[in-house]
Parts: C-alpha cells; sequence; structure tokens
C-alpha cells in the first residue's frame, strides 16, 4: 500500500475525529475572519457606533427628570446583547448559504464528519468571537456613557449569557436548514425571522408596551428572557434565585431547541440528498 | 492491474436508479440499471456527453444523491447503510475546484484535512510534500486561491483529495475546460497517482484520449445507462468493422450513433431551451 493509506487517523475513536473536525469548522471561520479583517472592523465601528446613537436617547431623556443613567444603561444592553445574539443566529443560519455561495457544500457533506459536529464547530467559533466583539464594543462604549452598574450582578449575568447563547444556537439551526431545502429563499426567510424577533423581544422597550397579540409572539422568543434577565441582573442586581423567571424559559428553550435543530438538520440534509438539492443550482 | 482480487472490490454496483422530479415537467432518468464494479488499483473510466449521468454517477457513489433502487458497496460496505465509513474511504474531484476562493491553499487543505480527522500537525507537512509534488511554488502558499490559475486549483483540488489518503478516488472532469498545458500537467498528477499510491479510481471525461492513457477499462455512458464497459481494445475489437482496428471515436459513434460533441451540444441545447 502507498505511504499515505498509514494514516493515523485509522485508529483514532470516532469522538476524536469528530472533535477534531468541529475545531477544523471553528478554526476554518477564524481563517475567514482573518481574511476579510478589514470588514471586520468596519462591522465592528458600526455596531459600536449604532449601541452609542441608542445610548445617546437616554442622555437626552435625562434632562426631563426621568433617571437617564438607568435608562441609557437599558438601552445599551438592549443594543449590545441584541448585536450579540443576532450575531450568533446569523452565523449559525448561514452555515449552508455560505458554502453553497463558495460551492465548498458538497465536500463539506461528503466527508465523514457529522451535521452535528459541523454545527457545533460553527456555534464554538461563533460565541468566541461574538464575545470577543460585544467585551470591545462594550469596553468602547462605557468609556462614553455614564452607566448605571453600580449593582450588578456579574454572576446572574453570565449565566444568563451563557444559556441564552445556547438557545440562539438551537434557533439558528433550525434556521440553517431551509436555505438547505430552498437555495433561493432560504436566507430571505430567515432575514424576515430576524426582523420580527427584534420587534417582539423587546430589545429596546418593555415588551408590556407591545400589543396583545405581539406579547404572545415574545413569550416564544429567547431573546425576550435574554433581556429581561440581563437587565435584572445588570441593573438590579438580581441573583440567580432572582433570575429563575428569565432562566427557565431559557432552559427549556435550549433543551428543546438544540437536539430539534440538530434533528431537524439531519432530516433536511436526507431529503436533500433524495432529492439532489445539494448541487449548487439547478 | 489485478486479475485477482483479495476481498472485497474496490467498489460494486448493482442495479442503481435515480430520477430527478422537475416542476411541470416529465421526470428526469439520470441513472437507469447502472452496474459498474471496480477492482482494488483499478482505474475505471466512464465516457459520456453532457447530461448522460456521469456527475450524478459520481455523487451516488459519494453518498451526496441517494439511488432510488439499487446498492453500492465501496470495499465492501454498504454505503447507503453505513456512509460514515465509506465517506472516509473515499474523497472526490470535481469539474470545478470548489475551494473558499478567499482563503490560501494552505487554509484551504488544513480545513480539508480536519475534516476527515488530521490534526494540523499531522496534516501540515503533508501539504507541504504534496503541493511541491505537484509544482506549486510554496511562497504562494498564502494567497488567497482566487489568485491562482484554474489549472493550478485543479491541481489543489487533487492535493486536498490525496491528503485523506482515499482508497477509492473519484475524479469527475478534472479536465474540462482547461487549457491544453494544464490539462497535461493535470492528467500528469493522475497518472503520478496511478503509478504510486496504489488507489482505486472512477474518472468521469469527455477526453478520449485522456481515458485511453489513464485508464484500464473504459465505460460508455449514453442517457443515464452504460451501454458498454471493456479495456480500450476490448471495445475496440466488439465494435471492429473492417481489417483494421478502429479509434475510440469510432467506437463511441458506432456505440452510441454519434460522436461525443454532437451528443454533448445536443444535451446542451436541450438544455437551453429548458433553462
Ligand atoms: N441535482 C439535480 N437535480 C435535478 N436534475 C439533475 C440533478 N443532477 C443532475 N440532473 C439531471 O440529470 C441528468 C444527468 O446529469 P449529470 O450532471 O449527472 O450529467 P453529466 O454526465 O455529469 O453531464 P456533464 O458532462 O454536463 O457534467 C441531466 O439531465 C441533469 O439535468
Ligand atoms: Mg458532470
Amino acid at each position: 500500500m502507498s505511504e499515505l493509506a498509514h494514516a493515523p487517523r485509522a485508529e483514532r475513536p470516532r469522538w476524536l475525529l469528530e472533535l477534531i473536525a468541529a475545531w477544523g469548522f471553528a478554526q476554518r471561520n477564524f481563517f475567514l475572519t482573518k481574511r476579510y479583517f478589514l470588514w471586520e472592523v468596519v462591522w465592528l465601528a458600526y455596531a459600536t457606533v449604532s449601541a452609542m446613537s441608542i445610548g445617546f436617547i437616554g442622555v437626552d431623556v435625562d434632562r426631563g427628570g426621568v433617571d437617564g443613567a438607568r435608562l441609557t444603561t437599558f438601552l445599551l444592553i438592549g443594543s449590545i446583547l441584541w448585536g450579540y445574539l443576532s450575531m450568533i443566529f446569523d452565523l449559525l443560519s448561514e452555515t449552508v448559504s455560505w458554502e453553497r455561495w463558495e460551492g465548498t457544500i458538497e465536500y463539506t457533506f461528503m466527508s465523514p464528519a457529522s451535521r452535528a459536529t459541523q454545527l457545533l464547530g460553527t456555534s464554538i467559533y461563533a460565541i468566541a468571537y461574538g464575545v470577543a466583539r460585544t467585551a470591545l464594543i462594550f469596553g468602547i462604549v462605557s468609556l462614553f456613557f455614564d452607566m448605571d452598574l453600580s449593582n450588578a450582578n456579574y454572576f446572574s449575568a453570565l449565566v444568563i449569557l451563557v444559556l441564552c447563547s445556547i438557545s440562539l444556537v438551537g434557533l439558528g439551526m433550525v434556521a440553517a436548514v431551509m436555505p438547505l431545502l430552498s437555495p433561493e429563499k432560504g436566507q430571505q426567510v430567515s432575514s424576515i425571522f430576524t426582523a420580527v424577533l427584534l420587534l417582539v423581544s423587546g430589545v429596546y422597550y418593555s415588551v408590556s408596551v407591545l400589543p396583545g397579540w405581539m406579547q404572545a409572539i415574545a413569550k416564544f422568543s429567547p431573546i425576550t428572557y435574554a433581556l429581561e434577565g440581563m437587565r435584572a441582573a445588570l441593573l438590579d442586581g438580581a441573583t440567580l434565585n432572582e433570575t429563575w423567571p428569565s432562566i427557565w424559559p431559557l432552559l427549556i428553550m435550549g433543551a428543546i431547541l438544540v437536539p430539534g435543530g440538530l434533528l431537524i438538520f439531519r432530516a433536511g440534509e436526507r431529503y436533500a440528498k433524495r432529492t439532489g438539492l445539494l448541487k449548487r443550482s439547478g | 492491474m489485478p486479475l485477482t482480487t483479495i476481498g472485497p472490490r474496490a467498489l460494486e454496483i448493482r442495479g442503481v436508479e435515480k430520477s430527478f422530479k422537475k416542476r411541470r415537467q416529465e421526470p428526469v432518468r439520470a441513472l437507469r440499471g447502472i452496474d459498474l464494479t471496480i477492482d482494488k488499483g483499478e482505474v475505471v473510466g466512464i465516457l459520456g456527453p453532457n447530461g448522460s449521468g456521469k456527475s450524478t454517477l459520481v455523487r451516488v457513489i459519494s453518498t451526496l444523491i441517494t439511488p432510488d433502487a439499487g446498492t453500492v458497496d465501496v470495499f465492501g460496505i454498504d454505503a447507503l447503510h453505513h456512509p460514515k465509513t465509506v465517506q472516509k474511504m473515499m474523497n472526490r474531484v470535481s469539474v470545478e475546484a470548489s475551494f473558499f476562493k478567499k482563503l490560501s491553499a494552505r487554509e484551504n487543505l488544513l480545513y480539508g484535512s480536519k475534516l476527515y480527522g488530521l490534526t494540523s500537525a499531522e496534516a501540515s507537512p503533508r501539504i507541504t510534500e504534496i503541493l511541491e509534488g505537484i509544482g506549486f511554488r510554496m511562497k504562494r502558499a498564502g494567497e488567497p486561491m482566487e489568485n491562482l490559475s484554474r489549472g493550478m486549483q485543479q491541481k489543489i483540488a487533487l492535493a486536498r483529495a490525496l491528503l485523506t489518503s482515499p482508497m477509492l478516488l473519484l475524479l469527475d472532469e478534472p479536465t474540462t475546460g482547461l487549457d491544453p498545458r494544464s490539462k497535461k500537467d493535470v492528467q500528469a498528477v493522475i497518472w503520478d497517482i496511478r503509478r504510486r499510491h496504489d488507489a482505486s479510481i472512477l474518472l468521469c471525461t469527455h477526453d478520449m484520449g485522456e481515458a485511453e492513457e489513464l485508464c484500464d477499462r473504459i465505460g460508455i455512458m449514453v442517457d443515464g445507462e452504460l451501454i458498454a464497459i471493456d479495456t480500450a481494445d476490448g471495445l475496440k475489437r466488439k465494435y471492429q468493422s473492417g481489417p483494421e482496428l478502429p479509434t475510440l471515436e469510432d467506437v463511441f459513434m458506432a456505440a452510441t450513433g454519434t460522436t461525443l460533441e454532437e451528443a454533448s451540444m445536443e444535451e446542451e441545447e436541450k438544455e437551453l431551451v429548458t433553462a
């Protein structure tokens, strides 16, 4: 046999192979970020500026006798957390459309790496990248604003952050299947979905100001609970116990969305292989 | 070419059928009752015009398309029921190079090998070795793929496949659309793989010369059917009418009633009409 046939991977257990592949997906996304570095800078600036432009609303209101620092902090939490969560959702939901566009999808799908591994690797990168970026934005923004974080309970905030990241990963997985089934329309559907999340989840206002039917939709958005919990933790110093009303819905959603997303994605893969949809176009 | 092989064949396909449903149209029968075997270390070519089903066949073997009927065994393992095991044993090069265009050759190859369970430490020296072997200047290893010529991209696609040590290599028109020089280059790499790596290869092509030069046996595929498969000489003898052996072009003409170019043109026209 050839010298190449004696690869060490032959003896590796399955879980290790999948772990290496998951790392491959994360690393590939890192390479892409590096390659598009200038764009990264542009997006970072854009996200920072848009958070600031929202923050100034709070400063403006301050002159009317309202607690401006609290409102500013409320708004900035909304803007920054939304930026983080919608980015995780986008990165995951674009898993397939990106590879379709590059033309690598068939090579990824014919490799022994499983779909769960692909989504895991993508999530690891999305979360690491998102946390780094969000910390940067938060740092810059806090230079400009007088934020009300004196009571903040950072431990509760961290727990909420972890839980809502997981829920959004699950939601992104569900959305990722659409470009698999419909090369053209899939990405459009997830853009509309993002817009609805932004509207109902109370990013810049309390959900309670929404019309009843929108409030009903808000109950199904993990972002609603993420924002509620995060604001309670950072503004009012809520303990883990006190944020429980936000934590349990996030736990349940994560527990349903992640395995559900995986199942749907696998079913989508099977369907695409039966109908020949993996091919780039027609 | 081993006539008697010990153990299972590299590839054994029986009765594979695949139809694609098209909206408001007759379903396309892309594969009709395909039977095909490849022995260990054997190189089998498939000659066929555009739209004859070559790529569909490659996709069925590489687990990207589930057939409607039939069986596919790779080294004795049922590809439909144990896709994971089979996926580890093969790799593919298609007509489009299919890389992340902004990433470098090295980055693309690192990614490709991780999908098959190779760490960076293991893949790196082999990437250098294989890239040097195909005449790639390593100082370009950091450049985006899109800056490289089509011929070079295609050779890197071969490198990507080799990195994962495939026992079965699927080559789907690896030289179509290349200029004559790059074509020769890529063919030389394939010839080298054949000589050194003892992989079993399925090579789909439009190019008669390529098929004759690189393959142990050649199949002729038309409209989803494999109408003949034999050694080049065997095919020629089978379709011999005069005292002299015909060329492969003549064989194709005799077997299908048309030249490869004509059949491809017709199919392209059909596609234009339906598009
Ligand atoms: N994923 C798909 N969805 C729908 N129809 C398909 C799909 N793949 C192939 N077909 C149809 O099946 C037939 C065979 O196509 P295939 O791509 O396998 O041919 P080919 O021999 O590889 O042609 P070419 O030389 O152009 O690459 C064609 O009529 C094609 O339109
Ligand atoms: Mg083809």
